[in-house]
Parts: C-alpha cells; sequence; structure tokens
C-alpha cells in the first residue's frame, strides 16, 4: 500500500519536473538564440515523430502488414488535405483502422 | 488580466475547447479506458488507476508504471524510467513559453497538463477570435485530462462488463497527430524540419528500437536541428502557429 502510494507519487513528481523544466529555467531570462531557433521549428518535427511512433511496434512480416494503420493514416491525411474538417478526416481514418484491422485477420 | 466574462464568452470558451479537443476525447476516454482494464487486470488496486489519471497525468508511462508495479519493481527503478520516457516533454515548453506568459496563477496547471495531445493542438491553434488565449489554453487542457480521468476511471470498474468492442478506438490519436502534422506542413513550408525528423527517427529505430524512441528520436532531431540552423534561418522566420481558426 505504502509501494503503490510511494512510487504513484514518484512518477508525478518525475513527469511534472519533465514538463516544468524549460519554464523553471526561462521564466526570468530569455531562453539563448539556439533554443529559440529550436522551438520554432520543434512543432512539426515533433509531429512528424510522434505520427512515425504510431508504427514503431508494427509488426510489417505479419498479417495484417500494417496495412489497417497505413491506410488509416492515409484517408486521414488525404482527407484533410482535401476538406480540412478535423473531425471528419479523424472520424474516416479510424472508422477505416478499424474496419480494415477487424477484416485482415 | 483576467476580465468579467459574460456567460457567453464563458459558453464560447467551453464550446470552443470541447470542439478542439473531440479527437482527444475519443482517444483519450479509450486509451485511458484500456488502461484502466489493464491496470485491474494485472492485479492492482482500482483506485490506483483515476490517482494516476490525476496526479500523474502521462499515458505511455503510467502503462509502464502500473506494468512495474505488478512485477514488484521498486519505487526508484520505476522513478528513473518515468524521466526517460517523459524526458521529452522537457522540449516541449520551449514552445509555449510565450503562450502561457500571461497565464499567472493558472500556469503551473497548464504546464502540469502538458501532454503530447495538449502541446499538439496548442502549438498548432489558434484560440477563435475574441475569446481569451489563457482561458481557451486552460479549458482545453482540463477538459484533455477529464476525459483521460473519466476513461482511466471507467476502465478500472467496468472494463470487464463491456458489452461491445472498441479495439482501435485508440487510433483517433494517431489520426490527431496526422492531422496536426498536416496542419504544420501548411505553416511551415521548409522541408528541413520533416526531413531531420524522418531521418531521426529511422536512426532512433535502428539504435533503440521500439522502446525509447520518441526520447532518442527527439534528441537526434534537436542535434540535426542545430546542424542545420544556418541554412533554416536565411528563410526567414517560420510562421509560428498553423493560423487555423479554432478548430475544426
Amino acid at each position: 500500500m505504502t509501494r503503490l502510494f510511494l512510487t504513484v507519487a514518484a512518477m508525478a513528481l518525475v513527469t511534472i519536473l519533465t514538463r516544468a523544466a524549460p519554464f523553471i529555467f526561462f521564466s526570468k531570462r530569455k531562453p539563448p538564440a539556439a533554443l529559440d531557433y529550436l522551438q520554432a521549428y520543434l512543432p512539426p518535427a515533433l509531429m512528424t515523430i510522434l505520427v512515425l511512433s504510431a508504427f514503431k511496434d508494427t509488426r510489417w512480416v505479419d498479417s495484417p502488414h500494417g496495412i489497417p494503420a497505413l491506410a488509416g493514416a492515409v484517408v486521414t491525411a488525404a482527407l484533410h488535405l482535401w476538406r480540412r474538417n478535423v473531425l471528419l478526416s479523424i472520424a474516416c481514418g479510424t472508422a477505416v483502422y478499424m474496419v480494415l484491422s477487424r477484416i485482415i485477420a | 488580466m483576467k476580465d468579467q466574462s459574460s456567460p457567453n464568452t464563458k459558453r464560447s470558451v467551453l464550446g470552443a475547447a470541447f470542439k478542439a479537443g473531440i479527437p482527444v476525447l475519443l482517444g483519450y476516454s479509450s486509451i485511458g479506458f484500456a488502461f484502466g482494464l489493464v491496470l485491474v487486470g494485472s492485479g492492482l488496486p482500482w483506485w490506483l488507476s483515476p490517482l494516476m489519471a490525476v496526479i500523474v497525468y502521462a499515458g505511455a508511462a503510467q502503462f509502464m508504471g502500473a506494468g512495474l508495479l505488478a512485477a514488484g519493481s521498486g519505487v526508484i527503478e520505476i522513478a528513473i524510467l518515468t524521466l526517460l520516457m517523459n524526458a521529452r516533454h522537457a522540449v516541449y515548453g520551449l514552445s509555449v513559453l510565450d503562450k502561457y506568459a500571461a497565464a499567472g496563477r493558472r500556469k503551473p496547471y497548464l504546464v502540469f497538463g502538458l501532454t503530447d495531445e495538449t502541446y499538439g493542438l496548442i502549438t498548432t491553434m489558434e484560440p477563435p477570435p475574441g475569446v481569451d488565449m489563457t482561458d481557451f489554453y486552460v479549458a482545453l487542457t482540463a477538459m484533455n485530462q477529464c476525459w483521460w480521468v473519466l476513461g482511466c476511471t471507467a476502465g478500472a470498474l467496468f472494463g470487464k462488463a463491456l458489452p461491445f468492442d472498441t479495439t482501435g478506438l485508440d487510433f483517433a490519436m494517431t489520426a490527431l497527430f496526422v492531422v496536426l502534422l498536416v496542419e504544420q506542413t501548411k505553416a511551415i513550408r521548409r522541408p528541413e524540419p520533416y526531413l531531420a525528423a524522418i531521418t531521426a527517427s529511422a536512426l532512433a529505430y535502428a539504435i533503440v528500437g521500439s522502446g525509447n524512441f520518441i526520447l532518442v528520436a527527439t534528441a537526434l532531431t534537436c542535434g540535426f536541428l542545430l546542424i542545420v540552423r544556418d541554412r533554416l534561418e536565411r528563410g526567414g522566420p517560420p510562421s509560428g502557429t498553423a493560423g487555423q481558426e479554432a478548430l475544426p
């Protein structure tokens, strides 16, 4: 019981520390120019990484060969380029994924 | 600098944040549900699930923590692994230093709630016109956590009694990142950040496989971006956010 509470408290503390680090260091002074440059280009780079990370556990050799996730992502991106309607893109992409992952066993 | 918002503006803040966060609602409630199910299934008490959702609020780290707790790992080991897993968040704050600068007493909560998805929404989206920026960000952050807490609690309590198969609903999270990436490509048209991220991801995958993939890929991306700094800065400053009106 104590171990559970201690562990959860430690996880909470560590997590808030990682999230607060930049605010602690740069609330009074301006971040150095290199970091200022980095933060401007990090969102597109991080979104790319987060999308790719969805495929990091995909087993390409075994059925379904990652097809449901690939198709879902392509449908989402294509729809979003075409209609630019967030909910439509996400709903259709997720539906494609769910249907395909049930059909291709 | 909080003004006396009329009930109307308050409702429009909540409405805009709710709409913007619907993909997160789908993703967090289903992934949270899965988490609660896994946690109870591994023999841990159900209340640990809502407790973690409220005070830790980190998806992947919670799954890992619950697994290690059930396997009997020590506090220090779990804390270090949580640190490694969440170290990427230390970079997120850099992009929202300015956006959160005026948040005052509400800033600690915004910082606490800076998950992958909340970061994605806040860096890609502008608050709707006439809506206070901080109000919008706080509403979005709090609603996202709300869906997570609800999912984690429901999964732990009712997971085993569910009448239908929700497997795959969590793909909404991947789809959200795809949408946010498309939005980013409209705002930042230089190829370098994307190429840096793709190269870094391939390298990270080759080096560490899927464990700590995001952390290593993020670190390598920062390195690559610094290498091409002169090149990129010659092209002028980026436009910042995708300049999109309130989603959707």
